[in-house]
């Protein structure tokens, strides 16, 4: 607490001094008559010296030419001496076409960023007042507006194009090839299931969560069957991977700084990503000479009070490295207990249909079952009746 | 031939048949509280716009210490806080709400209210040529409910689960689930509540912006001979009426969702340990939580524009009036701020890039999100071309219009760049956007808020005026420091350092700012106590700054506002309301240095006659 009294004492004092040097150049403005009226015979109010802003104007102007040209010198070079902290070169196809459009639009914008707040400060310090300098009665020149309206608009034409193109591409329905993984997010975590080898997820429900049962998954469903889940998101170089995103509870965000991977993770509405990582792990580490260095997974949507605690490793292996991989892992399935599992978890399925059964007639509610749930995709349940 | 200043004030005035002067007996009430001028509601819209200005920077202050040091406790946390900062440190949930409270409250709060309720308020009569609004009533029910508002978001602050905390925009399902997060409980209903008072505040006040520009101009007054701040604050009064209502739409589901059991935003939902169901046991399903991103943003994203077009407006006036010059293109400031209004519709969902949905539409708002940047970057350009040739008076206004201009320069392009959807992927959620959203839309309009009070201060407060050197001093410390504050988050935002993180020593690649993080909250403290300069200034000036010259003209400007007597009664015109006979940016035309709006011809002839 000394401390912060001892900074609020100063703070203070500081505002008191500065306000009595403000009182004091007051004073002495109206004793140099700065700022007298003079009125003609009629009462009319004529022409004045030194209106206000006028006896300040040479400090002003003289500090707008110091400040614009610190600013600019300060964020070119500042800009430079970061460049080492930045992202390195993106790991991935696609970021390099972001990285592209960075570039170029570096280039439209820096110029003008540039130009504009130079000439702005300097129109403001060489046109400051002075005495027997009139400012100049200049409206409208229609050919001026058309050339500033022109220029940008090309400019934005340009960039647009530019960025559709690559927005198009990204966004593009993935590969069928694409390694498919899912990316469940809840509060404050990631899970991570793969596809395994029938790259074909399994079906799931938040029906169907219970503490073995972390995903819900419908067990009923083969394509579970051989579905795994890491702790690590570890993806082959130089094959497309499809993540497919959803969540539990809130909205999170899946996040691969490196990869320029981010995706909304939203219950109800799966979302998906697909890129081609093209460096390794250990590439990234030769290149950051950082033998420590790992990707990261991320949440980049505000998701609660541990929101900045939801991190995942990211792995990125050679493809000889992915299979020797794919081969320690097991499918949940066979931790859960295998067939007695699903024996189970059958029961449990049919408590949950008997129970919604329940509640439907007891709310008179007749709506078909039958396709009812037919656009719900990855998350449709699976009718007993018809396995 | 002399230049000459032509003053006319004095034929006005000694006019009483057409008196509308209030001398009837005014109590405390009826002249401060309840009052219906709308002077008096500019200013209590001001004051109350300062205080919560202070509130809500103040907690950016209070976080900015957490993301600074991170490893350091602060005792006086724990004096503000209490059991929010134990032993000194922010707990992450109150880190949260400190960051939800200072983006509502200085969107809604300050920028719009306290911005454009102040100016719109004062400034609209005073420069058309009206006595008051068209519903001076209205108006006042108007302040009234944005108190309220305000009330109801300051109690959220002291109850026990504490305010929201799920980010000012408020996104379903955290804000919908009082199990997702404790400031999602009571917290959340107060922030809902609130702002829905805010909107009928904002609808009051907007209905009779526009009522009253279109048909209360003085005779002579044609649109076209407006000031730029009139248009600006006609087409803010505009955006406000047709967006704050899906705001409202989106916030009423909201609150169905919370309490009635509905699923507008919610679906397929496991948390607390089980399925959410409704009131009868029934999984909740088929809602979506990315329609209210929709709904939120329809009025988001034209809120700032709300927020920046009466600031572009008010900077056109001042920099016009002290560089002695018309504003430059006056007919392409109109309509590039036209332009803004339209577009300003179609470019909600570039927050949205990212949110999951169909990539083709994204594009569709890639396309206006740049088409904006046209008429922005017209408007740029003339307020340059205005002070070209000019003759620069560095009032402390000027000096806050000049930083307006560098600072929009400075955020907008960066928008250039957000506003391209696959630029978006690594930006979005990131330091770059929040470094691009303060600096062109918080900065800007801060800036412009600023420009306006050292401007009009003695059309605010009975011809007063607020020193200037303390003025001068505020600005440069304000302008070098805010640069300071939010320059830098562009390069931990090109690190990919995601925003609304409490702290981010759990991640290797973004933990490398700790030098930086160290610079911005530092700055922020300086910039916080800057400020109080201003404070101290504008309360000391309000009873005792030197009054202005008797010409009542301090600036020299040309619009009607000058017209009027030191302390304006209600009414604002002792005698008749003058009529206009001219544009508002005659300055240095014919040998006179200006000639106000209502000087007819004749009128010029006479005086300039006498004078030579």
């Amino acid at each position: 607490m000394g401390t912060t009294t001892i900074g609020i004492i100063c703070i203070i004092l500081v505002m008191a001094i500065l306000f009595q040097i403000a009182k004091a150049s007051e004073l002495t403005s109206i004793i140099k008559g700065g700022e007298d009226e003079k009125l003609d015979a009629e009462g009319n109010y004529v022409l004045q010296e030194g209106t206000p802003g006028e006896n300040q104007g040479n400090g002003n102007a003289i500090m707008s030419m110091i400040f614009v040209v610190g600013f600019l010198v300060l964020t070119v070079w500042s800009a430079w001496y970061y460049r080492g902290l930045y992202l390195p070169e993106p790991s991935s196809v696609h970021g390099m076409w972001i990285r592209n459009m960075f570039f170029w639009t570096l280039v439209a914008t820096v110029p003008v960023f540039l130009i504009t707040n130079f000439v702005l400060f300097y129109f403001a310090y060489k046109y400051r007042a002075r005495k027997g300098h009139k400012a100049y009665h200049y409206a409208e020149n229609n050919r001026l507006e058309v050339i500033w309206t022109v220029i940008p608009a090309i400019v934005m034409v340009l960039l647009v194009f530019e960025g559709m193109r690559s927005w198009l591409k990204i966004t593009a329905p993935a590969p069928e090839d694409a390694i498919v993984i899912e990316a469940t997010a809840q509060q404050f975590n990631w899970t991570l299931r793969y596809s395994g080898e029938d790259n074909d997820l399994g079906k799931k429900s938040v029906k169907y969560i219970d503490g073995e049962n972390t995903l819900g998954q419908n067990w009923l469903d083969k394509p579970n069957y051989d579905d795994f889940i890491t702790d690590t998101l570890f993806i082959p170089v130089n094959r497309p991977v499809q993540i497919k995103i959803n969540s539990i509870d809130v909205l999170h965000s899946f996040y691969l700084p490196h990869f320029r991977v981010k995706m909304d993770a939203v219950p109800g509405i799966p979302t998906q990503f697909w890129f081609i990582p093209t460096k390794t792990t250990e590439d990234l580490r030769k290149l950051e000479d950082n033998p420590n260095f790992n990707y990261e997974l991320a949440c980049a949507e505000l998701c609660g009070q541990a929101h900045f605690n939801m991190r995942k490793p990211v792995y990125v292996g050679t493809e000889a490295e992915y299979q020797a991989w794919l081969k320690r892992q097991k499918p949940t399935i066979e931790k859960l207990g295998g067939n007695k599992y699903i024996k189970t978890f059958e029961k449990k399925l049919e408590d949950i249909k008997k129970k919604e059964l329940e509640l439907k007639q007891d709310h008179h509610h007749h709506h078909g079952d039958d396709g009812h749930h037919a656009e719900a995709g990855e998350d449709e349940e699976i009718d007993l009746a018809k396995l | 031939m002399a230049s000459t200043d032509i003053h006319l004030h004095d034929q006005l005035g000694h006019d009483h048949h057409d008196d509308h002067h209030h001398d009837h007996h005014e109590t405390f009430l009826t002249k401060y509280i309840f009052s219906q001028d709308h002077k008096m509601i500019a200013r209590q819209f001001l004051i109350t716009g300062i205080i919560w200005a202070f509130i809500g920077v103040l907690f950016s202050v209070l976080f900015r210490l957490q993301l600074g040091w991170p490893n350091e406790t602060f005792p006086i946390l724990e004096t503000l806080l209490g059991a929010w900062a134990e032993g000194g440190k922010l707990s992450p949930q109150f880190y949260y709400a400190l960051v939800t409270m200072h983006g509502t409250i200085m969107v809604f709060f300050v920028l719009t209210a306290g911005l454009s309720g102040t100016f719109s308020n004062l400034l609209i009569p005073l420069q058309i040529g009206a006595r008051d609004m068209a519903s001076p009533f209205i108006n006042m029910l108007s302040y009234w409910f944005f108190l309220l508002a305000g009330v109801i978001m300051a109690i959220s602050l002291f109850i026990q689960t504490g305010p929201a905390a799920g980010g000012w925009t408020a996104y379903p399902p955290l804000s919908a689930l009082g199990q997702s997060n404790l400031g999602s409980q009571l917290g959340m209903t107060l922030w809902l509540l609130s702002m829905t008072m805010f909107v009928v505040s904002s609808l009051m006040g907007g209905l009779n912006y526009i009522a009253t520009v279109l048909n209360m101009r003085t005779k002579g007054m044609t649109m076209f001979r407006m000031p730029l701040t009139i248009w600006a604050f006609f087409f803010t009064a505009v955006l406000g009426v047709l967006s704050f209502p899906v705001l409202l739409s989106g916030c009423i589901l909201l609150m169905f969702d919370r309490s009635l059991g509905t699923s507008f935003y919610l679906s397929d939902i496991y948390i607390g340990g089980e399925v959410l169901t409704n009131g009868a046991g029934q999984m909740i399903e088929g809602g979506s939580a990315i329609l209210f991103q929709h709904l939120f943003w329809f009025l988001g994203h034209p809120e700032v524009y709300i927020v920046i077009l009466p600031a572009m407006g008010m900077v056109s006036e001042v920099l016009a009036t002290n560089s002695r010059k018309p504003i430059f293109g006056y007919h392409a400031m109109v309509y590039s701020i036209m332009a803004i209004t339209i577009i300003a519709f179609l470019v909600w969902a570039h927050h949205m890039f990212i949110s999951g949905m169909n990539p083709f539409v994204g594009s569709i708002f890639v396309l206006f999100t740049l088409l904006i940047a046209i008429p922005s970057a017209i408007k740029v350009f003339n307020w340059i071309a205005t002070l070209w040739r000019g003759a620069i008076r560095f009032t402390t206004a000027t000096l806050f219009s000049i930083g307006f201009v560098s600072l929009f320069i400075s955020g907008g392009l960066t928008g250039i760049y957000l506003g391209n959807a696959a630029l978006d992927i690594p930006l979005h959620d990131t330091y770059f956007v929040i470094a691009h959203f303060h600096i062109v839309m918080g900065l800007a309009a801060g800036f412009g808020l600023f420009a306006g009070v050292y401007h009009w201060f003695p059309k605010l407060f009975n011809g007063r005026m607020m020193n200037e050197t303390l003025g001068v001093m505020h600005f440069w410390i304000t302008f070098i420091g805010s640069y300071f504050i939010f320059w830098p988050m562009h390069y931990l935002g090109m690190t990919g350092v995601p925003r609304r993180y409490y702290e981010f020593s759990n991640f290797e690649t973004f933990n490398k700012y700790d030098d930086l993080n160290m610079l911005i909250s530092t700055a922020a403290i300086v910039v916080f106590f800057a400020q109080f300069l201003f404070v101290i200034n504008f309360f000391y000036s309000i009873n005792r700054g030197k009054r202005m010259p008797a010409s009542l003209n301090p600036w020299r400007g040309t619009t009607l506002e000058w017209t009027t007597p030191m302390e304006p009664g209600h009414g604002n015109w002792v005698g008749k309301i003058p009529e206009v006979h001219r544009w508002p940016y005659d300055y240095e035309v014919d040998g006179h240095g200006f000639i106000p709006q209502h000087v007819s011809d004749e009128e010029l002839k006479r005086v300039t006659a006498k004078h030579s």
